[in-house]
């Protein structure tokens, strides 16, 4: 059903392979993708019993990279989190990690090609919403066999994908990691979301998003989202402290100011051409779309509550103060719907002045409070094998 | 404090709901969990507190009493408890009416002012009581209100709380039988059972 494509160890503590699926995946929009292929990276043992593997959700921008330090020397985006004796400690767990279909770093996406036509899928990769993430990912869970991860986790998009996998397969996981995420968009959110799409459909190089059979490419129209994106999770503070009204080239004394540069400008381009080199535009639409779409309680006449009444796992949600695009309040009414409905669930609300970002950095109470319950989700495990 | 909760134990049913507002450690909600198979959630809003909470497995929520329980509904809880936290409070009797509010019963524990130990600090040497168990000084307490077990009682006179049951708690007067004859001097502690 499922082959190795390959199987290589970059790096001691990574165990880098990809899968490839030849039954199909009914995807939420109604169309039927065939096959599909999934890279992912591996990090810790999986014990005899199958019990200790924990499963990490990218969020829109991630990959299957998550820790150590890669072939090409690039360390993984959750680095500080994951590892040996670290928060989610691969010297008691099985961590897998996957890049997500739709996405562009080696999995089925619009780069792929489309075997109906032989040609890139381009903008005519089928709509995907968060539930088609989860069910490729319980593909990835029958070919490792693992009936049950010990956890999903996940920070943004990866929390959402963690709360749908709670109420979608309630048996399928034990525990539930929640970070910096909400049961829907908001009207801001999608707004925003809005203006990056506008600004890569803007793009001369766009052609209607088939750029790769016209060998062009929306750099300008993809930095420019990721631009927008990226300054929404910072908060105003932390800017202010890093950057304030530091000057990078030209002089603020001189008559003449056009050649005057702010470091945040420069900090801000940089960052939004550095995105444009390595992320494809069309996944960006892709991926900001299925943001807008989730709605956990859509299903569940909207009632929170009623949503959660299935779930099985327990749940550690988790916020940042200054987080302006999935704010505390929303983490609040995700706890508060889990207490509702008699879920076991703690709640921490991390004061740091870091934004929506705060959920990749390090953070000492952060950090201790993911490490204090995955810790004793792994003394239970351990309790419990032959 | 309250030797495990001996009698709070006695107020609980089994596999209820139970809602503990400043719950410290989280030792209690342990052991009513182990005891008589609550289910339990505690708020707090100290780090290290916290911390304790979740490397013992209890359900943990961080959230400020002072910042309002809206977020709780009506009845939602069987029981809300509240332990030596109520001394600390902005408003000791709005919170008071949110608890009510939240739980079909309430318990409330608090140190009792009109203990004869902290009566003779104040009246021998003229200067607010530090005790063993009012251990700060005044320019440096979490504990902004004061109040004696009849003050309590009047509280909940005027409020329309009903008192369920009662019980001091006196360290060695407890041994004589004062604190339940003399409770306003010889109780350090008061626990009250309300409801509406």
């Amino acid at each position: 059903m499922a082959n190795d494509l390959q199987s290589s160890k970059a790096q001691t503590a990574i165990a880098k392979t990809a899968v490839a699926f030849d039954r199909p995946l009914n995807l939420a929009c109604g169309f039927e993708l065939t096959t599909h292929e999934l890279v992912y990276e591996t990090y810790g043992k999986l014990n005899s019993s199958h019990t200790n593997a924990i499963l990490i959700c990218h969020a829109l921008s991630g990959d299957h990279h998550a820790a150590g330090v890669d072939s090409e020397g690039k360390s993984g985006w959750w680095d500080h989190y994951i590892g040996p004796g670290k928060p989610i400690d691969t010297n008691r767990f099985f961590v897998v990690c996957p890049n997500n279909i739709g996405s562009c770093f080696g999995s089925t996406g619009p780069n792929s090609i489309n075997p109906a036509t032989g040609k890139h899928w381009g903008a005519d990769f089928p709509a995907l919403e968060v539930s088609d993430w989860v069910e490729s990912q319980v593909f990835l869970m029958e070919h490792l066999e693992i009936d049950c991860w010990a956890a999903v986790v996940g920070g943004s998009l990866g929390g959402m994908q963690a709360m749908h996998w709670s109420v979608v397969h309630p048996e399928k996981l034990q525990h539930a990691v929640v970070i910096a995420a909400s049961l829907r968009l908001s009207a801001q959110n999608i707004a925003f979301n809005e203006i990056a799409r506008r600004a890569i459909q803007s793009d001369v190089n766009f052609r209607d998003g088939q750029y790769l059979e016209h060998q062009t490419s929306p750099k300008d129209g993809l930095a420019l989202a990721r631009m927008i994106g990226h300054l929404t999770y910072l908060s105003d503070h932390a800017l202010g402290r890093k950057f304030g009204r530091l000057v990078r080239n030209g002089d603020l004394d001189a008559a003449q100011k056009e050649l005057v540069e702010f470091e945040i400008s420069s900090y801000l381009n940089y960052q939004g051409d550095k995105f444009a080199k390595g992320f494809d535009a069309n996944s960006y639409i892709l991926i900001t779309k299925m943001l807008d779409y989730f709605d956990l309680v859509k299903n569940y006449k909207n009632d929170p509550l009623a949503t959660f009444s299935n779930a099985k796992c327990q749940f550690l949600v988790v916020s940042f103060s200054s987080d302006w695009r999935f704010s505390p309040k929303c983490s609040e009414e995700i706890t508060d719907a889990l207490i509702g409905a008699d879920k076991n669930v703690s709640y921490l609300r991390i004061e740091s002045d870091q934004g929506h970002d705060a959920f990749l950095l390090p953070d000492a109470r952060y950090e201790n409070g993911v490490s204090l319950y995955l810790n004793r989700v792994a003394d239970q495990i351990e309790a419990e094998q032959p | 404090m309250i030797n495990n909760n001996g009698f709070i134990g006695d107020w609980i049913i089994e596999n209820s709901r139970v809602l503990d507002l400043g719950c410290g450690d989280g030792s209690l909600l342990e052991t009513l969990t182990n005891k008589h198979q609550v289910r339990g959630y505690g708020l707090e809003i100290d780090p290290d507190s916290i911390s304790q909470c979740i490397g013992r497995g209890v359900n943990v929520i961080e959230q400020d009493l002072n910042e309002g329980l809206e977020n709780f509904a009506d009845a939602s809880f069987d029981t809300v408890v509240m332990m030596q936290t109520l001394q600390a409070l902005r408003y000791p009797h709005l919170v008071l009416d949110e608890m009510l509010r939240i739980g079909k019963q309430c318990i409330v524990t608090f140190p009792n002012f009109g203990h004869w130990r902290t009566r003779a600090d104040l009246v021998i040497s003229g200067r607010m009581p530090v005790t063993k168990r009012l251990s700060y000084q005044w320019y440096d307490t979490p504990n902004i209100h004061f109040f004696t077990y009849k003050d309590f009682e009047a509280l909940c006179l005027e409020r329309n709380i009903n008192i369920v049951n009662r019980n001091f708690v006196g360290g060695r007067a407890s041994d004589l039988g004062l604190d339940n004859i003399w409770p306003n001097l010889f109780a350090h502690t008061a626990v009250y059972r309300l409801s509406k």
